[in-house]
């Protein structure tokens, strides 16, 4: 296959020594695991860890129960409303970031590490920090507004304000990593091209918009398939903010509700055929979101 | 240089640090927030949290009252034990593979490389069940032992580091020039001598990007510890902190104090080694 191949290398016994350790892991741990879910998902399990008792009759009955099941419907339109947040918000304000840092002379390092910061942290202290933050009586966002002059208390976890305030420090927590991948994409567009374009008297503004973002289309769509994979795999810190869905089912995501139905009602199954509906949803959505990116035009 | 920087500082220039300034202020200002509202007592935590612990405000009642009631040392042992052991084996396996993924040629290579890139795509959600069921019926997990437990975490784990390692180390051993090992093959080392000898050095700032990402994706990891970890004394350092708020849900101090353990040494951490953690995260992202 290759011609450069050295004569150290014909030797293949080394080979399978190098490869089948990191293989047998995989192999054990993520192909199996992944088809016996699927397997899972139309069988009956009623605890978990326990085997399963047989198929379902009829086989697809768990797929039939989640079309009827309301939250499901709330996971699942939660989980697209984070995709949109996610797209908007994360890659949104990622481009605008990048974009500001790319024009200026100084800081720039300090913007990326600062940024950048936040991706470090365990979700789930930050889902701590963030019920301090906009704790009832009194966190720090209703000390700040009673301070501007507001007299009654807000209750950001009541049914109104729960789905914001669920999704804006997801949102802020990864605005620095889409910020990271542009940057570096900004960087790696050639010097000339702007040059030639100042000469024709180019604005700056027309710089961004005819030279930076068709040059940047590609890592713009790497992001956005990243955004929307990445809502889909969200669960510590909604878990800590607002656990099994309060208040009242209005929190539900895909990956908690999963989580909730193989540990709350152990039904193992069902939470099998979630399982499998959240990674069906992920080849959907980046499949649609590459064809997006192919067709539209700058 | 010195006349270009000056006439670009402009009323734009001003709005665009404005704004950057602002996002700055975002990541660091509620982590700050935390730190000095746990050196306050619950009282003062509700009444003035803007203001700086000096004085009389100042206490460290938070920090007695977590070491006492919390095991936060045995949680951090534990995180330590499992993130380490992760760290270890994926650079360890993940560099063994894409050495041979480099340097050999055999049949099934590209369905090989592309059965590890198949490997980033899985949720966690999706292989965890099975997963779980296989780890009880061997007893690895849902034991009383405390090593097999901690085990049991770092297996999955390391399985869902290692795709995005081997496609991150390939790369880098694909730049090294095969000259040196030809040097050392004449010298008489053989292949697994030339690895350990002359490629493991060489790839050391790799390595260093991948060990560290495995590292931070497994200490922040909940959704597995909340999975495999069933015994109290068994918790990791995340799943302490999920605890917390059922078992001092309005101790908000203490809880305060708990963020800002867990958090203060990754700040350290990423304060000392950012360059790599940056790389490594975003490389590890392009994982699905």
């Amino acid at each position: 296959m290759e011609s450069n191949e050295s004569n150290i290398y014909r030797n293949k016994k080394p080979l399978f020594v190098f490869l089948i350790p990191a293989f047998i892991f995989m192999v054990v741990f993520l192909y199996y695991p992944f088809v016996k879910n699927i397997l899972n998902s139309f069988q009956k399990i009623t605890s978990l860890g326990a085997a399963s008792k047989g198929w379902n009759g009829p086989w697809y009955s768990n797929y039939v129960k989640m079309f009827n099941d309301p939250n499901m419907r709330t996971a699942i339109l939660n989980t697209i409303i984070m995709m949109v947040v996610t797209i908007i918000g994360q890659v949104g304000i990622a481009v605008v970031l990048a974009l500001m840092v790319d024009n200026i002379k100084k800081g720039a390092k300090f913007f990326r590490t600062v940024f950048f910061f936040p991706i470090v942290i365990s979700a789930t202290a930050l889902g701590l920090m963030f019920n301090l933050i906009f704790l009832y009586d009194k966190g720090m966002v209703n000390q700040l507004l009673e301070m501007l002059g507001k007299g009654t208390l807000t209750d950001w976890k009541d049914t109104a304000h729960a789905l914001v305030v669920m999704l804006l420090p997801v949102m802020w927590q990864y605005v620095g990593f889409y910020f990271v991948i542009l940057i570096t994409g900004l960087n790696n567009i050639p010097e000339d091209l702007y040059e030639s374009a100042s000469i024709d008297g180019a604005t700056r503004w027309q710089r961004i918009r005819y030279i930076t973002l068709p040059m940047l289309r590609n890592v713009i769509c790497t992001c956005v398939v990243l955004a929307v994979t990445g809502a889909l795999k969200v669960f510590d810190l909604p878990w800590v903010m607002f656990p099994k869905g309060m208040p009242l089912g209005k929190t539900w995501l895909t990956g908690t509700y999963m989580y909730y139905q193989a540990f709350n009602t152990q039904d193992v199954d069902y939470s099998s055929a979630i399982a499998v509906v959240i990674v069906i949803l992920g080849i959907v959505t980046s499949k649609i979101v590459n064809k997006v990116f192919k067709e539209a035009d700058y | 240089m010195k006349a270009k920087t000056k006439k670009h500082v402009s009323p734009g220039m001003i709005v665009i640090y404005a704004i950057l300034i602002f996002w700055a202020l975002t990541t660091i200002y509620p982590i700050f927030w935390i730190i000095i509202n746990s050196f306050k007592a619950k009282n003062e935590i509700l009444a003035n949290s803007f203001s700086l612990p000096l004085g009389d405000l100042f206490t460290t009642s938070n920090y007695k009252t977590a070491f006492e009631r919390l095991n936060i040392f045995s949680a951090y042992r534990n995180s330590i034990i499992i993130s380490c052991t992760v760290a270890l084996v994926v650079v360890l396996l993940a560099g063994l593979a894409s050495f041979a993924i480099v340097r050999y040629s055999f049949r099934l290579k590209k369905f090989v490389y592309s059965l590890i890139i198949a490997g980033m795509m899985f949720p966690v959600f999706s292989t965890i069940i099975p997963v779980f069921r296989m780890l009880n019926t061997l007893h690895i997990a849902n034991t009383n032992n405390l090593w097999l437990s901690l085990l049991s975490v770092a297996l999955p784990q390391i399985a869902g580091n290692l795709s995005f390692a081997i496609v991150v180390l390939s790369g880098y051993i694909k730049s090294l020039p095969i000259e040196l090992e030809e040097a050392a093959y004449m010298e008489g080392c053989n292949a697994y001598q030339i690895f350990f000898k002359v490629v493991m050095p060489l790839t050391k700032p790799s390595f260093a990007t991948v060990a560290i990402f495995s590292f931070l994706w497994s200490y922040n990891d909940l959704f597995t510890q909340m999975f495999l970890l069933r015994l109290p004394e068994q918790r990791a350092i995340t799943r302490l902190l999920n605890e917390l708020t059922a078992m001092e849900g309005t101790n908000y101090g203490l809880m305060a104090a708990a963020v800002a353990l867990v958090v203060i040494p990754v700040i350290i951490v990423y304060i000392i080694l950012q360059k790599h953690i940056i790389k490594g995260m975003t490389a590890g992202a392009i994982k699905g």
